[in-house]
């Protein structure tokens, strides 16, 4: 009998057809949880440093975490790995929505994709039995449609589809995985996807899914549904709005924007606007905002209220969430979400990621006003703002005229359009496009995280450490006051003395070796939502969430009947995460890559940024160049990793 | 006939606020598992959301009484512009659909308002206020109680008739 997990991974060979139920090693939560753990554990032992995100060799594999399916709220996330065309690292997107729990219930952890598709296919997994099917009819479908049109085919609307638009299919490094009202949007899984031809995965089941100490889980709940019914009738004080709360950010909930409008950098990273948030703009948009959203919807076993279905005008309907609301306006510099709501549709249809691809098509207008694109390159293109952003994003999303190299994202396409477009790529790390945002001293907690993280995507790396200090100690002392989450009693006195300004403010405080300290806590509490599939919104990513530290070892414990302390999830998450370094590693990735854009900071401090860098290598058990020492992976039980680093020369022994 | 007083049970269910989370079929399929809490799994659950997104559809129905036989007719309602499923209200467990069996053995599944609990578990689990527990009291004619003995007697007549198992006791009885 297998607890939490099922137990078997669905193994599809794309080239032959061949399908495969492969058991798998239940020692395997004790070594590494499920979810991300399990999976990176996967991708080392079977893709190699020399396979490329377009080779038939590069696994794509769709998993679900320990704790999907089980009782605990928001255990939802379906975690999809794969080499990505873009950084030529092991990316990791998520997304939330009902796909996993039902991939649990057909009798299955994972969905391991291997090799390429002849034909266009799509895969349909009920309940145990596995189709290969034609899906040379869905081709050219958006994103959504292709949901539906699945359903409808199988006589089903329960069925769970993952499925990619246009923009998969032509391969394009922002395609996004979309699914009900979520996306696995990062780094190009869309784009692996679409060149293994495989348009969607359909999961509907009925099978049953264990608790080893039920009873023991359920009381575990009771606690975390009183901790969340806290939350929601308690918001943190003292910081903005859409940090006060559990669950991802409530963007379909709340509509003052001031504090992103007026603080990121908007076209393509490139302008902030002090005084956008009017009056009168605040009217529109809440106008507008009321206008579009017909209900507020969750994902699966979440009480929040993440997501909406989206019901505007004439635009046919689709679902949302999070920040995609701005990020087309705002990157287009159309001050109406009435825009937004519109080519928000179309993204979704064709299949983008809406953090990336509004920064592409900003900065293909960027090097047209700058002479470096051509009339020739916008030929067809309409004048007006609105018209450019629907072309472009046509264009990047077919691979058509310049669309095919922005499609490539900004870092290969600049290089690629050259003649001074290279300077126009300033806001990605490690060829990736970050969140627009230019500040102005360099703060340590941050630049740690932009730097070092294997998720290349800051949002998914901070949450529990508040981002900015407290103006008076009052405040400070209100926060700290009821902060069970904190690993330890005496990390209190760091916030207490976090000014905004003098010496114990950024760049100086939190010092290097607090904040190497801050951040690990952060980073390991996502790993093990990533593990678990539990949604980062309600625990990782938030202040004060109901997840945390100090209770997921007995929810773990409960669910899947292996005992675990807290010092055990602790080292589990740490041997993920320096398995999934070592794969990097192994890729090529060093120190010289760790580093945010020159001018995410005004006020840069070189020396402070290089022992910054070096305390949290130290303090991860790292060598200077950012590699894994043997003594730290001997210690995580990966005397392997250490063995094949060595080997390949990555590694040095003594 | 004396009147006696009867409780009865209610859940009110406030469709517009539900989020579609799918926790109360999470929960129900949990508390009835056995032993408790041992097995998740929603096709088990005796409360299912009725789900069309696009449509704005999210409606929790709760398994009610088993029918041997189908209706004569279908019902489609439309309710401000949008349209449920066919028969998308009713509670039947129902040779017409695959809504409230058993997935293994195809057994009829019935909400018991977790008997036994103050709150049914669903109402308990959904933070959303969606499903609203009710009681109230309400004077009855007096009925009598029919036992399971006399409830498979009836069933027995319904299939066999009156005759057949009334012929079928005598000969029991003669037998000992």
């Amino acid at each position: 009998m297998r607890y939490a997990e099922v137990g078997y991974n669905l193994e599809i060979d794309l080239a032959t057809g061949n399908i495969e139920r492969e058991e798998t090693d239940p020692g395997l939560i004790a070594a590494h949880l499920g979810g991300l753990g399990t999976s990176v554990k996967i991708h080392w032992d079977r893709v190699g440093p020399e396979v490329k995100a377009f080779d038939p060799g590069n696994l794509l594999i769709f998993s679900s975490g320990l704790l999907n399916a089980t009782p605990a709220y928001s255990a939802n996330r379906t975690v999809v790995t794969f080499v990505s065309p873009q950084t030529d690292l092991l990316a990791y997107p998520m997304m939330g929505g009902f796909w996993s729990a039902e991939l649990k219930h057909a009798g299955y952890d994972k969905v391991i994709l291997s090799g390429k598709s002849p034909d266009w296919i799509y895969i349909w997994i009920d309940d145990g039995k596995v189709e290969l099917r034609d899906a040379s009819h869905l081709l050219g479908r958006g994103a959504v449609e292709t949901q539906t049109l699945i359903q409808e085919e199988l006589g089903d609307r329960n069925i769970q589809v993952a499925a990619i638009g246009p923009a998969g299919e032509n391969r394009v490094f922002t395609a996004s995985i979309e699914q009900g009202r979520s996306s696995a949007s990062r780094l190009g899984g869309g784009a692996v996807m679409g060149d293994k031809k495989v348009k969607a995965i359909a999961v509907r089941g009925s099978k049953d899914v264990y608790l080893a100490r039920g009873a023991e889980f359920m009381n575990h709940m009771k606690a975390v549904t009183e901790y969340v019914n806290f939350r929601n009738a308690n918001p943190i004080p003292d910081v903005m709005t859409i940090l006060s709360g559990i669950g991802s950010p409530q963007e379909m909930v709340h509509t003052d924007e001031k504090w992103h409008t007026e603080n990121f950098m908007w076209g393509n990273a490139r302008t902030r606007r002090r005084e956008f948030w009017t009056d009168e703009i605040s009217d529109l948009w809440a106008s507008r905002q009321h206008a579009a959203i017909k209900r507020l919807i969750s994902c699966y076993n979440c009480p929040q209220h993440c997501g909406a279905l989206i019901s505007y005008g004439d635009t046919p309907r689709y679902m949302a969430k999070c920040f995609g609301k701005l990020t087309y306006a705002m990157a287009a510099y159309v001050d109406d979400l009435d825009f937004s709501w519109r080519i928000l549709r179309q993204a979704t249809e064709y299949g983008v990621d809406s953090f990336s691809t509004p920064q592409i098509l900003a900065f293909a207008v960027e090097l047209k006003e700058a002479g470096i694109l051509t009339d020739a390159d916008f030929e067809g293109c309409p004048e007006d703002n609105e018209g450019r952003f629907f072309w472009l994003l046509e264009k990047v999303a077919k691979r058509e005229g310049i669309g095919d190299v922005l499609a490539d994202g900004v870092y290969y396409a600049a290089r690629a359009i050259g003649n001074g477009a290279e300077e126009f790529d300033h806001n990605t790390i490690k060829k990736h496009e970050q969140l627009p945002l230019k500040l102005g001293t360099l703060d340590p907690l941050y630049f740690l995280m932009y730097s070092t993280n294997e998720k290349i995507s800051i949002t998914q790396i901070e949450g529990n450490w508040p981002q900015a200090a407290f103006p008076s100690r009052e405040q400070r002392e209100t926060f700290v006051k009821d902060w069970p989450q904190l690993p330890e009693e005496t990390w209190k006195e760091w916030l207490l003395e976090w000014e905004i300004r003098g010496e114990k403010a950024i760049p100086y405080w939190p010092t290097p070796d607090i904040s190497a300290k801050i951040v690990d806590w952060m980073e390991m509490l996502h790993n093990i939502d990533d593990a678990l599939c539990i949604c980062a919104g309600m625990a990782s990513f938030c202040l004060k969430p109901p997840y945390h530290i100090h209770n997921y070892h007995l929810l773990i414990s409960a669910a899947a009947g292996v005992d675990m302390s807290e010092e055990d999830v602790k080292k589990i998450a740490n041997r993920n995460r320096n398995l999934h370094r070592a794969y990097n590693n192994r890729r090529g990735m060093t120190r010289a890559d760790e580093k945010p854009p020159e001018d995410h900071w005004k006020r840069r401090f070189p020396e402070l940024e290089e022992e910054l860098l070096t305390t949290y290598y130290a303090h991860k058990g790292w060598t200077y160049d950012g590699i894994p020492t043997r003594e730290r992976l001997e210690e995580l039980d990966l005397k392997y990793v250490a063995d094949d680093l060595e080997q390949r020369g990555i590694l040095h022994h003594g | 006939m004396a009147k006696v007083t009867k409780k009865v049970k209610r859940i009110k269910i406030d469709a517009d606020k539900c989020n579609g989370c799918r926790g109360c079929e999470i929960i129900c399929s949990a508390y009835h598992a056995t032993p408790r809490y041992s097995t998740i799994n929603p096709a088990r659950s005796r409360i299912r959301v009725i789900t069309n997104r696009l449509e704005d559809i999210w409606l929790p129905v709760f398994a009610g009484e088993y029918t041997a036989a189908e209706c004569l007719g279908r019902d489609v309602y439309v309710i401000d512009g949008k349209e449920y499923d066919e028969c998308g209200f009713c509670r039947a467990v129902c040779p017409s659909r695959d809504l409230f069996k058993d997935p293994d053995s195809g057994l009829p599944l019935k909400c018991d308002m977790c008997e036994g609990e103050e709150i049914p578990q669903c109402v308990q689990w959904c933070l959303n206020d969606v499903l609203v527990y009710e009681e109230r009291e309400e004077e009855v004619d007096e009925e009598f109680e029919i036992t399971m003995a006399e409830a498979g007697v009836d069933s027995l007549i319904n299939q066999y008739g009156l005759d057949k198992v009334a012929d079928m006791v005598a000969r029991r009885r003669k037998d000992r």
